[in-house]
């Protein structure tokens, strides 16, 4: 029986009445059904909060974009907060993030690549020409470096990418959607094992080979860390092992410095160099796990490790090791180690004060050995053939072998594997076939978008780590672009400052702050050089990692080098 | 990683030695440099992050400069916080960061860390061309968010991250599109944001800001404020407090750094103290209208009382106070009056008033709240370790491995004492959280037992059974330290996992894993609320966590203990001062001759020698008959008993009633006088929080109109019923309670005065009082603990047909107990308006009735109409009201029937029926 309404007991309230409350409890509740959909995708295994990244590309991946009630979903599912899974989402370019009430995104995404060589090649004017052809089926957006510098204007639509790129064939794509990545021809397993393959590291298997032996070989034949800073491996091995374990390897396949392709190179070529290096690295400081992290840019080079990484397995060749394979979602400062380990560990990509060294606490807090791609590519041939056949490609007191990423203005840019310590007139004329027609040399970029411009009268300098320093530039990557005479320095600085802009993680004020306001004063049609200057010296003194660090180098050298262009 | 010796290094030319772990910042401000810092907070809870680049110095043979709040020296490194290079990054940073923010003339907080240290580096302008301004964020009507004035420090996500642990806050985007969001870049006003207010302490900037001091231009107004170190006066975690007082009001209230909260606050604490100021303030006493008559479903206006009471002097108000009580101990005795005190208010307070009723009345009818929630924590505690109070404080959770939440929802109650479960879990410790509705500690939780509403003995009983069976206990603490062990052992075997899971919904293995996991630890810690106490069988339940803690030898040591989470800011005080029916002050039973007779001796008086009356049993000795007068203080029966329609009709039915109160509460409508009181920040006094900590609580500002200090009224009651008082202050009671009350040896005034808190028991004068106790015994006969085996006695009324839901009671995060402050604040008012019943999403679709609309909920005992709400944490069959709301009283429907030992009626079990409204 229903009481009555004089029943009911209702006494006078103290509160204000005014207001009506909530029906829900605080904040954006979770939708069961959004659970259910992210639930699906997430697969079997338990939930990891490492794998935040992976999860949000497979929610992008089926649904073309990330909405929030499936970040909101995912949150609930991995025991997150909801602006956690936000915060990370929304740092990574690749994820588009949308908010309720918004239109998603168009299904295919077409990127242009807005770096210095495909600039150079025309990009502005192809992007300018594809918003007025491609309708509302496509969206076009600008972004950064795609490794393929050699044959700009490069564009990906989807996961494909177009090489000298035109209106006309991006078009085509788009209107096929042809929008899977083309596997290049590489050596496969199979083909790699029949040369021989594998051989060093079954040596360093079953004991044949030394920990100690196999670092003496590579100290003696002075590989260095090919990465950018040049730390030689066999050191820094022994540095990770100097630390109790458990211990962790990631193999850096970010590459992502403008001008640098060489990676991409070796892996979408000879995958199972790289990964051999990465076993035997991995046996050398005992890893337990093998992160490979390869930017969300190589899509090839990716299904290729897929493939090739479940077929190795299959050898037992990698037992010593959990290999996992991590795919980035867009962000430049990934390839700097310490925020990669953040990214591996499903977080922004902030990287991390030193000391203490990731080789001391890296990712989980392991230590951790991180080599560049291309280090672990010559490991093999090294224990194979000896220290002294990779010791005596140098030039003068330079070692080794090294890929050159070679762009601009040459008549026959790709990459070039040349001699440590070659000059950048050498490269040019011995390997590129001189300057592309109609372009004179002028300035060259000796280490992509970081290691600042030298004038082509400071071209006969060994290109190798620490023959630039002292003129406030870098190696690096080895990735020289070439500019002709008729190149705009300001126009080139413009666009690698912009390039930092875009890619600063934002943690720290001379980097975050610094890079906005350089690129607003290198607009300006007169350039106040005190300001930029004091503004660069800030930068590089005062922020957190290599980028904000790099960042004033381009600046820097027009500075110094250029100061006709200043006005 | 962590150094152990001290480094030996060079600072700007001196050689110096850091401390194991610290940093160059901290070495140059111990040698008395200040190096300039934003993101850097030298505060508990906040570490370095070196992110805004601010303190960088030079260190010979780096290359670049180093952030020094996170830099840590190495021997013999030379150092130096001064010079052109690091000047000019300095400089240059600060130019950064002032060319985004809006000018210093329009500055949203012209005094804030930001600014000042702007002066300091002579930093005025900048050079630098500026961002487009954002726009402000004011949806939360506590605090306002200003962006244009962020220098992305990160201090809010760390205070609300990691000090907090809320997880509203995030950097999101990147570079300089990077910004601090709420959730998912949500208007803070619609965000999971709890409005701890922690992240507006932090900023350096004004980029978050109290409204309360801001004007409608988005600026800090010019206030000359002065600041008053007290304690919060809402729930028993003690935060200490700052109060900032301008002209006579509260305008911001920030957290000190006391020893249970290290600056922090809750939303109730930082924004609830508005209270104190609302029109609805007793400014003058009242005498109840002769033409006015009780009825036991009057109802009078708190704003304005002369329908029903007529001003009075404060002469003829005590007169008639006490000459009514007087009358009726003259016709009737001193039993026929009986007395509330209040946990709210201080232990001077609560001393002076059980002191009135057992020397002025005559008898041992005092009780107060602490029978509605821990009544039964403490005859068990009494019982099995023989002392009612906590064994160690809810800070120890940083030193244990495994920490079990049961029966308790802290976030919402105990929302301070949460961040320290939280960071702990965060820190990868094990939290066992168990509680029918899924709380927010849930996702925190390592493992989450969401066992039926209940049956908290049944699960107990089956870890109990598997610690023993599989004997996981300490053999050889059981043998020192305990006796009954043999008939515990005896009695639990028939409670195996694989028998109590169908009662207990909780799987066999994962008990079996929950047991093992607690009773293997090397540190464990028990924490609970009135989950458990509140229940017919709340005695048992706590007997239960007695026998885990002492089985597995889990108390005594850092890391280990039983904690009762008290509820009441003064709830431990009040008890200790012997606010209860059958205790003297320090629990010395009434019933006991020699006590007694030390008590007749320090008072002068002969005193009754049997127990008094409970609350509840106060009520049902008025409709007896039996007791005719009674003198309420600070508490809200009429609000806060169970089946309160049956206690409005007990007060209402009283010859004689003196309410002394802040406001004119639902109790105080059936009085014959209203003394108005004053409110906490009025006065000074000591609290004693959960954690044992006597705390001073000091006056910020003045009583309302005529409204006096609580405890001259109550001396001016007992002059008037013939005591000869002569108590100058709360100084003076508190020198008299130290004389009776050995709990507060060695804790004298002037040392409080000194150091805001000591924690009782202490040792010496210049000792800080023992955290953990019952390292070698225990205060029993005999000095061991008592195993007591407990059987299952399920929940008093179960769901049958007709009252299918299981309705549980209790508080949430932005009110307090029965509302009468909270309601009347401002901020509290909007975040939490309405009465709301919550229930799991498919109970409330199968009614067919939409989230947001009313419902009335039915029990034997009455019935209440209010709005509903979906809560995915409820499980079905289950509702929750909290009973803060008068409109729509969760007491008119709870049962009364009680623990048999503690004598706490059941607020947390009824059934009860819904009805669309």
């Amino acid at each position: 029986m229903s009481p009555s309404e004089a029943e009911i007991v209702r006494l006078r309230h103290p509160g204000k009445g005014k207001h009506t409350t909530r029906p829900v409890p605080k904040g954006r509740q979770v939708d069961p059904v959004a659970v259910d959909e992210v639930r699906g995708l997430l697969g079997p295994e338990p939930v990891r909060r490492d794998l935040l990244i992976e999860y949000l590309h497979a929610v992008q991946d089926a649904f073309g974009h990330l909405s929030t009630r499936h970040l909101a979903a995912l949150a609930e599912l991995m025991k997150l907060a909801q602006t956690e899974v936000f915060e990370t989402a929304t740092f990574y370019a690749h994820f588009d993030v949308i908010p309720e009430g918004q239109e998603p995104p168009p299904d295919i995404t077409v990127r242009v690549c807005d770096g210095l060589s495909c600039e150079l090649a025309g990009a502005e004017s192809l992007m300018e020409g594809l918003r007025h052809v491609l309708g509302r089926g496509a969206r076009v957006l600008r972004a950064p470096c795609m490794g393929r510098c050699h044959c700009g204007p490069t564009v990906a639509v989807g996961a494909r990418h177009l090489d000298h790129a035109t209106v006309d064939l991006v078009a085509d794509a788009v209107s096929e959607k042809r929008m899977k990545p083309v596997i290049p021809d590489y050596v496969h397993l199979e083909n790699y094992l029949a040369d021989g393959g594998y051989g060093v590291l079954k040596q360093c298997l079953d004991g044949r080979r030394s920990v100690e032996s196999v670092i003496a070989i590579l100290t003696d034949s002075g590989l260095r860390g090919l990465g950018g800073a040049g730390f030689p491996p066999g050191r820094k091995w022994e540095i990770v092992r100097s630390y109790d374990g458990p211990r962790a390897l990631a193999v850096n396949a970010d590459e992502g410095e403008p001008g640098t392709f060489k990676d991409r190179f070796h892996l979408e070529n000879s995958p199972h160099n790289v990964l051999e290096g990465m076993l035997i690295a991995a046996w050398a400081v005992e890893a337990e796990t093998a992160y490979l992290y390869v930017r969300d840019e190589y899509p090839a080079a990716r299904a290729i490790l897929r493939k090739e990484i479940d077929a190795l397995t299959g050898t037992g060749l990698a037992d010593h090791v959990r290999i996992e394979l991590r795919r980035g979602a867009g962000a430049y400062i990934c390839g700097e180690e310490s925020a990669m380990i953040e990214s591996i560990e499903g977080k922004r990509g902030l990287p991390r004060h030193r000391p203490p060294y990731v080789a001391e606490v890296g990712i989980f807090g392991r230590p951790t050995l991180v080599n560049n791609v291309e280090t672990l590519y010559w490991i093999r041939d090294i224990l194979e053939k000896g220290a002294t056949w990779f010791a005596d490609h140098g030039v003068k007191d330079a070692r080794g072998l090294r890929s050159y990423s070679v762009s601009g203005r040459v008549r026959d840019p790709g990459i070039k594997l040349a001699p440590a310590g070659i000059t950048a007139r050498e490269l040019i004329e011995n390997h590129c076939g001189g300057m592309a027609p109609g372009h004179e040399f002028k300035a060259y970029l000796p280490g992509g978008a970081s290691g600042g411009i030298l004038p082509a009268s400071m071209a006969d300098l060994p290109l190798d780590f620490g023959s630039l320093e002292p003129y406030g530039s870098f190696v690096g990557s080895h990735a020289v672009i070439v500019l002709g005479h008729r190149d705009d320095l300001r126009r080139v600085a413009l666009n690698l400052m912009r390039f930092f802009e875009d890619e600063s993680c934002g943690q720290c004020t001379p980097c975050r702050v610094g890079t906005e306001k350089a690129v607003a004063l290198m607009r300006r049609p007169e350039w106040d050089a005190e300001l930029l200057r004091e503004l660069a010296d800030t930068m590089t003194d005062a922020s957190i990692c290599g980028l904000g660090q790099a960042a004033g180098n381009p600046l820097m050298s027009l500075l110094r080098y250029f100061p006709e262009t200043l006005r | 990683m962590t150094r152990k010796d001290p480094v030996r290094f060079f600072l700007d030319g001196d050689q110096v030695e850091a401390a194991p772990d610290e940093t160059l910042w901290e070495v140059a401000r111990r040698q008395g440099t200040e190096i300039p810092h934003l993101c850097h907070h030298p505060e508990p809870g906040y570490r370095p992050d070196g992110n805004c680049r601010a303190c960088m110095v030079e260190i010979e043979g780096e290359r670049v400069l180093a952030a020094s709040c996170i830099r840590k020296p190495t021997p013999g490194m030379k150092v130096h916080t001064f010079g052109e290079r690091v000047d000019k990054a300095r400089s240059m940073v600060f130019e950064m960061l002032v060319a985004d923010q809006p000018p210093r003339a329009s500055a949203h907080d012209p005094e804030s860390r930001f600014w000042r240290w702007a002066d300091r580096l002579g930093v005025d302008g900048s050079r630098l061309p500026a961002r487009r301004p954002g726009t402000p964020d004011t949806s939360h009507p506590a605090m306002s968010v200003f962006l244009d004035a962020c220098i992305h420090c990160t201090l809010c996500i760390r205070a609300c991250r990691e000090v907090q642990v809320n997880d509203v806050i995030g950097m999101a985007y990147r570079g300089h599109h990077a910004s601090i969001v709420f959730d998912q870049d949500d208007p803070m006003g619609v965000s999971t944001c709890v409005a701890c207010g922690e992240c507006v302490q932090a900023c350096p900037t004004g980029a978050l800001m109290e409204s309360s001091r801001v004007d409608e231009t988005g600026r800090a107004r010019a206030l000359d404020m002065n600041s008053v170190n007290s304690v919060c006066p809402y729930c028993g975690v003690g935060c200490q407090v700052t109060y900032q007082v301008a002209d006579h009001r509260i305008v911001t209230v920030r957290g000190r750094n006391g020893p249970s909260n290290r600056n922090r606050l809750c939303v109730k604490g930082r924004f609830g103290m508005d209270y104190v100021h609302h029109a609805h303030r007793l400014t003058h006493p009242l005498i109840r209208r002769d033409d006015a008559p009780k009825a036991a479903d009057l109802q009078v206006d708190p704003a304005d009382p002369s329908s029903h009471f007529r001003k009075a002097s404060w002469d003829e108000a005590l007169e008639a106070a006490a000459g009514g009580l007087l009358r009726i101990r003259e016709r009737d005795g001193g039993r026929a009056l009986a007395g509330f005190g209040s946990a709210k208010g201080s232990n001077e307070e609560a001393y002076l008033f059980q002191k009135l009723v057992r020397t002025g009345f005559g008898s041992n009818n005092v009780d107060h709240c602490t029978r509605l929630c821990h009544a039964s924590s403490v005859a068990a505690l009494l019982e099995g370790i023989g002392s009612g109070a906590v064994t160690a404080p809810f800070t120890a959770a940083e030193d244990a491995d495994v920490i079990v939440v049961i029966g308790a929802n802290p976030t919402e109650n105990h929302p301070v004492a949460a961040t320290f479960f939280k960071q702990a879990a965060q820190r990868g410790k094990t939290l066992i959280v168990m509680d029918p509705r899924g709380t927010a500690l849930k996702r925190h939780a390592t493992h989450m037992l969401q066992f039926n509403p209940g049956t908290d003995v049944a699960m107990l009983n089956a870890m109990l059974n598997v610690i023993i069976s599989e004997e996981l206990y300490d053999r050889d603490y059981v043998t020192r330290r305990t006796e009954g062990f043999e008939s515990l052992k005896r009695g639990i075997g028939e409670f195996t996992p694989e028998a109590m899971a169908p009662i207990c919904g909780i799987d066999a293995p994962t008990l079996r894993r929950v047991a093992r996991t607690y009773a293997n630890a090397d540190r464990s810690i028990v924490f609970w609320g009135m989950g458990i106490s509140q229940h017919t069988h709340g005695t048992d339940n706590v007997r239960c966590l007695i026998a885990l803690a002492t089985l597995s030898g889990h108390i005594g040591r850092p890391g280990t203990g039983l904690h009762p989470l008290r509820g009441q800011n003064n709830v431990q005080g009040a008890s200790d001062a012997g606010l209860i029916p059958m205790m003297y002050p320090d629990y010395g039973p009434v019933d006991s001759p020699e006590v007694r007779a030390r008590f007749e001796d320090a008072w002068g008086v002969t005193l009754d020698p049997d127990r008094g009356l409970t609350v509840v049993e106060i009520m049902d000795a008025i409709h007896a008959g039996q007791i005719r007068g009674m003198y309420i203080m600070g508490e809200n029966p009429a609000m806060s008993d169970p089946n309160v329609t049956h206690a409005r009709a007990a007060l209402a039915s009283l010859d004689h009633l003196v309410v002394q109160d802040i406001f004119l509460t639902e109790t105080a409508w059936h009085a014959d006088v209203v003394l108005p009181a004053s409110a906490w920040p009025e006065k000074t006094g000591t609290v004693t929080n959960t954690n044992r900590q006597v705390q001073l609580g000091r006056r910020a500002i003045a009583p309302p109109g005529d409204a006096r200090h609580d405890l001259w009224i109550i001396v001016e009651i007992a002059r008037r019923l013939g005591l000869n008082w002569t108590y100058d202050d709360a100084k003076s009671v508190f020198a008299e309670m130290s004389e009776v009350m050995p709990s507060l040896n060695n804790i004298s005034w002037d040392r409080l005065q000194k150091e805001d808190s000591v924690t009782y028991p202490c040792p010496s004068p210049d000792e800080p009082g023992q955290a953990i106790v019952f390292g070698d015994k225990f205060p029993r006969a005999g000095g061991l603990a008592r195993l007591v085996p407990v059987d299952l006695i399920p929940p008093d009324e179960q769901p049958d047909r007709d009252f299918p839901f299981v309705l549980s009671t209790g508080r949430q995060l932005e009110h307090w107990h029965t509302g009468a402050m909270t309601r009347r604040s401002g901020i509290l008012d909007r975040l939490e308006p309405e009465a709301v019943v919550s229930m799991a999403p498919g109970d409330l679709g199968s009614l067919g009735i939409e989230p947001g609309e009313s419902v009335r909920v039915i029990t034997r005992r009455g019935t209440i109409e209010l709005k509903s709400r979906i809560d995915a944490a409820m499980p079905p069959g289950m509702i929750f009201i909290p009973f803060c709301y008068a409109e729509a009283a969760a007491n008119v429907l709870t049962n009364p029937a009680l623990d048999p030992y503690g004598k706490i009626p059941e607020f947390k079990f009824c059934a009860a029926r819904l009805e669309k409204a």
